[in-house]
């Protein structure tokens, strides 16, 4: 007797579920729950961060994230607009910045800057933070450079020929007519680089740093040693999920609102991809 | 409000040729509108007649040729571009309104940046000129909140309020649906009433032949015909435009088989 497709679905259905329980069951059985427990769920570890975790480590890495993320959205503003200009030497410029830095792991920009800046300009104060908003910066710029072109090559054309047509100068098109219309078209996979940047800010630790300047992945590995427990690492990580839950939520949010399906019509698919 | 001194002519294109690649789309035009007049351009898709329209406010660089309006020359090179189209109104054919500015900010918006007006003139100017194409209601509406024969109004509108010399329409009625095409119209209508100077390229042949003061028959880059409305239309003495108008007026019994 032969099934009929929709009956045929049905039990290959089955056979999957039946698969995927069947690994967890495994799993479940064959794992050292107690040693587990011990090691990622130790109560008294885990009280013990508290509430420097938060106080320092969560706001470090937010502050850290926010300077990278503003210094990232200026200069890849400024990116986009060179690659799309009709000057070949900033076309030329923009590209091989963005190839450059897209093309290196953001811990060795971070190591670069940070190390390197104090001996190029002896005597300049160059404290943490400025070093973290320049290296996660750039690196962060690269990326949202090629999403800002997307999304100022989604603005239909006609936006630009109804402002030039009613005088407006090609500068103040851009920045009253196409920028505030693209940022809107770009604004959740904007979001998406601001979860992801969230997440290079740990490579801080590499800097190192003083107590104050500690952020989550730093306290985490701090505490991780001290307590000879691998708690830190599960209350960091329930640390960064506090700021990038939100943020996805919002991402969502933000596409359905603007309907995702305007980027498409690009020619060119927007980066989503943030900062690695 | 026209100063005596200025030019009785206020559009004037002579042997404008214009190239995309290979592609000649305009080769050699001459064109006069006076002021007051209502010029129609008519032919067959890919005739040049959108690039010519196009060319008048430099929206395309033209390869060779001249045009002027008002007496500025827009080819020259170093003319202040910007300050020539603030007196040279727009209108497309997919209305290309500000779609993150409201009805009433995308008629300030200009008015604002470019001719330097303080908000409550510019919002006097704005309301006015709503009113004028009877939108006035619609002044705090978004523009998708609105039928495609409302945003063309409102495209109108904002045009208008920049007080332009002369309106250059690019086929304004071909994307709406058909029961909306009569409400542009009619406010283009007005508008040629008023004595606005007016630049349309259009398919509305009826509209082209009852507000025209002269029609020009374009196809394959050049001017065929040119005259009175009645004689373009209405008794075509080139192949190729009585050719055209059967087809526009009678597209299913070509040539005008009797019923």
């Amino acid at each position: 007797m032969a099934l009929t497709k929709r009956q045929r679905a049905r039990v290959f259905r089955g056979v999957q579920y039946g698969i995927g329980l069947l690994i967890v069951v495994i799993f479940a059985l064959t794992a050292n729950w107690a040693n587990l427990k011990n090691a990622f769920f130790n109560v008294d570890v885990a009280l013990s961060m508290f509430p420097r975790i938060i106080t320092v480590g969560l706001y470090n890495t937010v502050i850290y994230t926010a300077l990278g993320f503003s210094v990232g959205l200026v200069l890849g503003l400024v990116l986009a607009l060179m690659r799309l200009s009709t000057v070949r030497v900033y076309r030329g410029l923009a590209i091989a910045y963005i190839e450059f830095f897209r093309g290196l792991p953001a811990l060795l920009v971070l190591i670069a800057v940070g190390y390197g800046v104090p001996l190029a300009f002896p005597g300049t104060i160059f404290d943490k933070y400025t070093a973290l908003a320049i290296g996660l910066g750039i690196v962060a710029s690269a990326y949202m450079a090629e999403t800002f072109r997307a999304g100022i090559q989604a603005v239909p054309a006609g936006q630009v020929e109804a402002a030039r047509s009613l005088g407006l100068s090609s500068g103040r098109t851009t920045s009253f007519v196409v920028i505030p219309q693209a940022f809107k078209i770009i604004l959740p996979p904007l979001t998406n680089e601001l979860i992801a940047l969230t997440k290079d800010s740990s490579l801080a630790l590499f800097l190192g740093s003083t107590i104050a300047e500690q952020e989550l992945t730093q306290m985490g590995r701090i505490a991780l040693n001290t307590s000879k427990s691998l708690t830190p690492v599960v209350v960091a990580g329930f640390c960064y999920l506090i700021i990038t839950l939100p943020l996805g939520y919002l991402s969502r949010y933000l596409e359905r609102r603007t309907g995702g399906a305007k980027i498409s019509t690009t020619p060119e698919s927007i980066s989503v991809g943030g900062p690695a | 409000m026209t100063a005596s001194n200025e030019p009785e002519v206020v559009v004037e294109v002579s042997g404008l040729t214009k190239s995309f690649g290979p592609l000649e789309v305009l080769r050699g035009i001459d064109l006069r509108v006076n002021r007051g007049e209502v010029v129609c351009i008519i032919g067959p898709s890919g005739s040049g007649k959108s690039t010519l329209l196009r060319c008048v406010n430099l929206l395309e660089a033209p390869n060779g040729g001249r045009v002027a309006v008002n007496g500025v020359e827009l080819t020259d090179p170093d003319v202040d571009i910007d300050a020539a189209r603030r007196r040279i109104g727009m209108v497309f054919q997919s209305f290309n309104l500000f779609s993150h500015l409201n009805v009433l900010n995308n008629l300030m918006f200009a008015q604002r940046k470019v001719l330097g007006r303080d908000k409550a003139q510019a919002q006097e100017v704005a309301m006015a000129n709503l009113t004028r194409v009877g939108l006035a209601e619609k002044a705090n509406a978004m523009p998708n909140q609105l039928s495609g024969g409302q945003q063309q109004r409102v495209a109108i509108a904002r045009a208008l309020s920049m007080d332009p010399d002369v309106m250059l329409f690019d086929e304004p009625t071909s994307a709406l649906d058909p029961e909306l095409v009569g409400d542009v119209l009619n406010v283009m209508r007005t508008l040629a009433e008023d004595g606005m100077t007016m630049l349309v390229v259009t398919h509305e042949m009826l509209f082209a032949r009852e507000v025209a003061s002269r029609v020009l028959f374009m196809d394959a880059g050049v001017v065929v015909e040119e005259g009175p409305a009645e004689q373009v239309i209405g008794d075509p003495q080139q192949e190729r435009t009585r050719t055209f108008l059967a087809r526009v007026l009678d597209p299913i019994h070509q040539h005008g088989n009797p019923q």
